[in-house]
């Protein structure tokens, strides 16, 4: 025992002092030695990473990277899709239009024809080059039940290719917007590679060693990080004359966001794409960190977070209470007390800021709510909710007691503060709401099968159209099991024509569109299927130590978005890295 | 001895049956559905494709049989060494999942444990009956003691790590290396494993010193000792002896904290985003991935049985008492 103790004594006294002598920073620079030749990308395999040339991003990923499959757009490794599976197009939320992506351009050639002309030149990582067969493969692939986008093909009658270079897709139903949709979402995979996998393999293989087209791929994974790695022979440089900076991409999965806080401030990340309570101190302050913009809000908009109503249940069934409820909602308090104005309040319609031209005003100013508790008791009055006990909240027209529960992930703290929030103010125009906070997963059961009052959602991201917006309102018909939309359960045969009815409007007619969502507005507002709150930022903080020229709203700097979230990159993602200058230059 | 160790074996194997059944049964009656929030991550929005995908992954899962039938799967997978697929990391397989991750638990819970007992021990060993060192080290380790793990791994990494800067706060080595055998890398695995390493070691060196200060000052006080030192025996020797005995009641000690620092260690790596054990368990449970927590926790349970094991042989080794009474028991 004593010996034993003798020897480890100086062993550990060793480990700390070699320990602490390698201190000085968590990112090394490394040494000049190791920096690779420019022309060399088959040899640049560094065991350590130049940082002038690395990206480090994080906010994506919480865990391991769990496979390589594009097919798997919720949960593949980052990078995947938009790095190194790309898609037939890319859409610019700002300019509010598709850009040919590997396809040069689309038309519709018919009322039910649409043709893609792809792009020359194009390979394969493994250098086979890539052709309409490819496409067709693609899409086809949605044939298979259990693929994300096999409904495509309820009204989706045939792809062929015409020739390398020419794809006709052939509608039974022109679903304009939807097909915008599916342009820029779905990954295109190699056939040559893809050809013999069985329906099992295509939904569930990891597919180890992918092979697209991107600008990117895989260098190596660990459990708590994906290294990308640039291909100098991407089509894109001479096509698009556009290449990412980065030549390594490290993203990492930050088990929490305190530890993505730490990594900023260490400048040992670029990006961060976690929801950061307090960055706009940081943002003030001299920490070398940027967002969007360097005021309120800070943050570009990505979704929309609603209050629902489960309308199946008494009183959230009855129009005007919901109208009232809405009224009694301060989310003024919301975006400043729990937020620190990191989001924005959201307009009536919830529409986000990208969506703005598609707001009625019309409507808006005469059917819209805002936060106004008098105006809320009067409507709780006019409806005949009155308050019969004197306990200070109104009861059921038949005298029964109203108690509901808002429900909210445990955990989700801003949304656990918001609860409260508006359980406080609903109190004053004298509705009893109890915030509760369940486990997600018990959340989400109780979700699926109607089993709430009240909960706040945000699950419809930034589209290319309102349509998913609408479609997530109002899809019919409600199922016992209200899995991905219409968690209210609102029941109304014309709003839900209307949606396919906008659905069929191509989507260069504007005015078309608009007409049709102004009637949606119109249904939304009298109706009050879900109460919109606030917009959740596109939650991006960049760091300008080695990396600069970031979005900004502010003066020449890029408009496009700084994310790795999943399905973003073909929304400015990828653009904002083709942006980067190197801090140092 | 065979009987000894026959009971000790059986005692094992029965608490090894029932940690892996209540093991199997707790995620079960977590409420919330894995397939169904696997599928709504899904984000698919066509109710007759979630309908298929629920029904294919339920099948997949085996999540459609009756439970009975689950368990009796259960053992049959367990014996065949599969442990399944992750859940939330589909679809890779739990055992590679675990694999991958145990290095890093390991590399910290063995040494931190060893280390800070050894230490512990010598230390309170050499304070007892030391006026000055007394009076620093024991309040210094009964606040080491108390403080829960997390909150001292808190404030390392924001001294060292965010103030300081000396030490990394997440990963298990640097976000611009890859793995390789070079001095440069071993290194930074070192640098990355300190911090991590140091919380675990602090608070359970504070208790083991602690308790062998005073059991070195009950020994002290004994019988055989006031004999020692009426003999005129030097009061090293008179230590030494008070050491030897002062120590079994520690390894004991060492057998019943097992439990205790391996807790300790996953919410350490948590803080540190340290590549282990730890996340994995913590996601796992907010993902009910049944199969990645059923996994990691027989790899808990598995580990802290044999470390039992193993000290119950060391006890044997250094305690000739204990070889006497067996040798008794049989006669």
């Amino acid at each position: 025992m004593r010996n034993r103790a003798r020897i480890m004594i100086p062993l550990v006294a060793a480990g700390l002092l070699a320990a602490a002598c390698s201190g000085g920073g968590a990112t090394p620079t490394p040494p000049a030695s190791q920096s690779q030749s420019q022309g060399a990308p088959a040899g640049a395999n560094p065991d350590q990473l130049p940082r002038n040339e690395t990206l480090y991003t994080t906010g994506t990923q919480w865990g391991p990277p769990p496979n390589f499959n594009p097919i798997r757009e919720w949960d593949s490794a980052v990078g995947t899709k938009g790095l190194v599976y790309e898609t037939l197009f890319h859409y610019d939320p700002n300019a509010a239009k598709l850009n040919g992506w590997l396809a040069e351009s689309g038309s519709w050639t018919g009322d039910t024809t649409y043709e893609v002309k792809l792009r020359q030149g194009v390979k394969w990582s493994d250098g086979r080059p890539f052709t309409a067969k490819d496409v067709v493969f693609s899409f086809e692939l949605g044939k298979m039940e259990t693929i994300p986008y096999h409904h495509l093909w309820d009204w989706l009658k045939a792809v062929e290719a015409a020739d390398d270079q020419t794809v006709t897709f052939t509608f039974a139903k022109a679903n304009y917007q939807q097909w915008d949709f599916n342009l820029y979402t779905r990954s295109i995979v190699p056939e040559h590679i893809w050809k013999d996998r069985p329906e099992k393999e295509v939904l569930d293989g990891i597919n180890e060693n992918p092979v697209g087209t991107g600008a990117y791929t895989f260098l190596s994974k660990d459990q708590d990080r994906v290294v990308l790695q640039r291909r100098d022979d991407w089509w894109g440089k001479t096509a698009l004359n556009m290449e990412p900076k980065p030549r390594y991409i490290v993203d990492i999965a930050t088990p929490s966001n305190e530890v993505a806080m730490g990594m900023l401030l260490q400048k040992g990340l670029d990006l961060s794409n976690n929801f950061l309570p307090g960055v706009a101190n940081l943002v003030k302050g001299n920490f070398g960190l940027t967002t969007f913009y360097n005021e309120p809000p800070f943050m570009l908009s990505a979704n929309t977070a609603w209050l629902v109503p489960n309308t199946t249940k008494k009183p959230m069934d009855d129009p005007a209470f919901r109208k009232a409820l809405a009224s009694s909602v301060d989310v003024k308090k919301i975006v400043e007390g729990v937020y620190g104005n990191l989001v924005k309040a959201a307009s009536p319609t919830g529409l986000l800021p990208q969506w703005d031209a598609y707001v009625d005003q019309g409507v808006v100013s005469s059917s819209g709510f805002a936060f106004d508790p008098a105006k809320a008791k009067k409507l709780l009055a006019d409806a005949g909710y009155k308050d019969g006990d004197g306990d200070g909240y109104v009861e059921n027209k038949d005298g029964s007691k109203i108690g509901l529960t808002l429900i909210v992930p445990s955990g989700w703290t801003d949304w656990m503060e918001s609860a409260r929030s508006i359980s406080a103010s609903a109190k004053a125009a004298g509705i009893q709401i109890t915030p509760e906070f369940p486990d997600f997963n018990a959340l989400v059961e109780q979700r699926a099968k109607g089993d709430f009052d009240l909960l706040i959602n945000n699950e419809r991201q930034l589209s290319n159209s309102p349509y998913t917006y609408y479609e997530y309102m109002f899809q019919l018909p409600v199922q016992k099991q209200q899995n991905t939309v219409n968690f209210a359960r609102y029941q109304n045969e014309q709003a839900w024509a209307l949606v396919q009815d906008l659905d069929q409007i191509k989507t260069d007619d504007a005015e078309g569109m608009k007409k049709v969502i102004s009637q949606l507005q119109q249904i939304h507002l009298d109706d009050m299927p879900v109460i919109p709150l606030w917009y959740n930022g596109l939650w991006a903080q960049s760091s300008t130590s080695v990396w600069k020229n970031w979005p900004a709203a502010a003066g020449g700097a890029p408009k496009t978005g700084a994310v790795m979230w999943r399905n973003w990159l073909e929304l400015g993602g990828f653009e904002t890295l083709t942006q980067l200058q190197p801090a140092a230059s | 001895m065979r009987r000894y160790f026959s009971r000790k074996l059986l005692i094992y194997g029965l608490t090894f049956f029932v940690a892996v059944t209540v093991n199997w049964m707790i995620p079960r009656f977590m409420p919330g559905d894995p397939v169904a929030s696997m599928v709504a991550r899904a984000n698919v929005n066509k109710p007759e494709a979630v309908e298929a995908m629920r029904a294919y992954y339920t099948g997949l899962f085996g999540l459609d049989q009756p439970l009975w039938q689950q368990y009796a799967n259960f053992w049959g997978a367990l014996l065949r060494g599969d442990f399944g697929v992750s859940i939330w990391l589909f679809p890779t397989p739990v055992s590679e999942v675990i694999t991958r991750a145990v290095p890093y638990t390991l590399a910290l819970i063995v040494p931190s444990v060893l280390l800070s007992w050894v230490v512990g021990n010598r230390f309170g060993a050499y304070a007892a009956r030391r006026r000055l060192l007394d009076n620093t080290v024991l309040p210094v380790g009964y606040v080491l003691t108390a403080m829960p793990y997390m909150w001292l791994a808190v404030l390392l990494a924001w001294a060292f790590g965010v103030i300081l800067g000396w030490f990394p706060v997440a990963g298990g080595y640097s976000f611009s290396m890859r793995p390789n055998w070079s001095v440069t890398f071993l290194l930074d695995l070192l640098h990355h494993w300190a911090l991590p390493f140091l919380s675990l070691f602090l608070v359970a060196l504070g208790g083991w010193a602690i308790g062998m200060r005073n059991m070195i000052i009950y020994e002290l006080e004994s019988d055989y000792s006031n004999y020692l030192a009426a003999l005129g025996a030097p009061s090293r020797l008179i230590r030494r002896y008070a050491f030897r005995n002062a120590v079994l009641p520690q390894i004991t000690g060492l057998a019943l904290q097992l439990g205790v620092l391996v807790a300790g260690a996953l919410v350490t790596e948590i803080v540190f985003a340290y590549p282990g054990l730890g996340s994995l368990i913590l996601k796992a449970i907010q993902n009910k991935d049944f199969f990645l927590l059923q996994g990691t926790f027989l790899f808990i349970v598995l580990g802290v049985l044999i470390a039992n094991f193993i000290i119950d042989i060391v006890y044997v080794v250094v305690d000739p008492r204990t070889r006497a009474g067996m040798a008794g028991a049989q006669a």
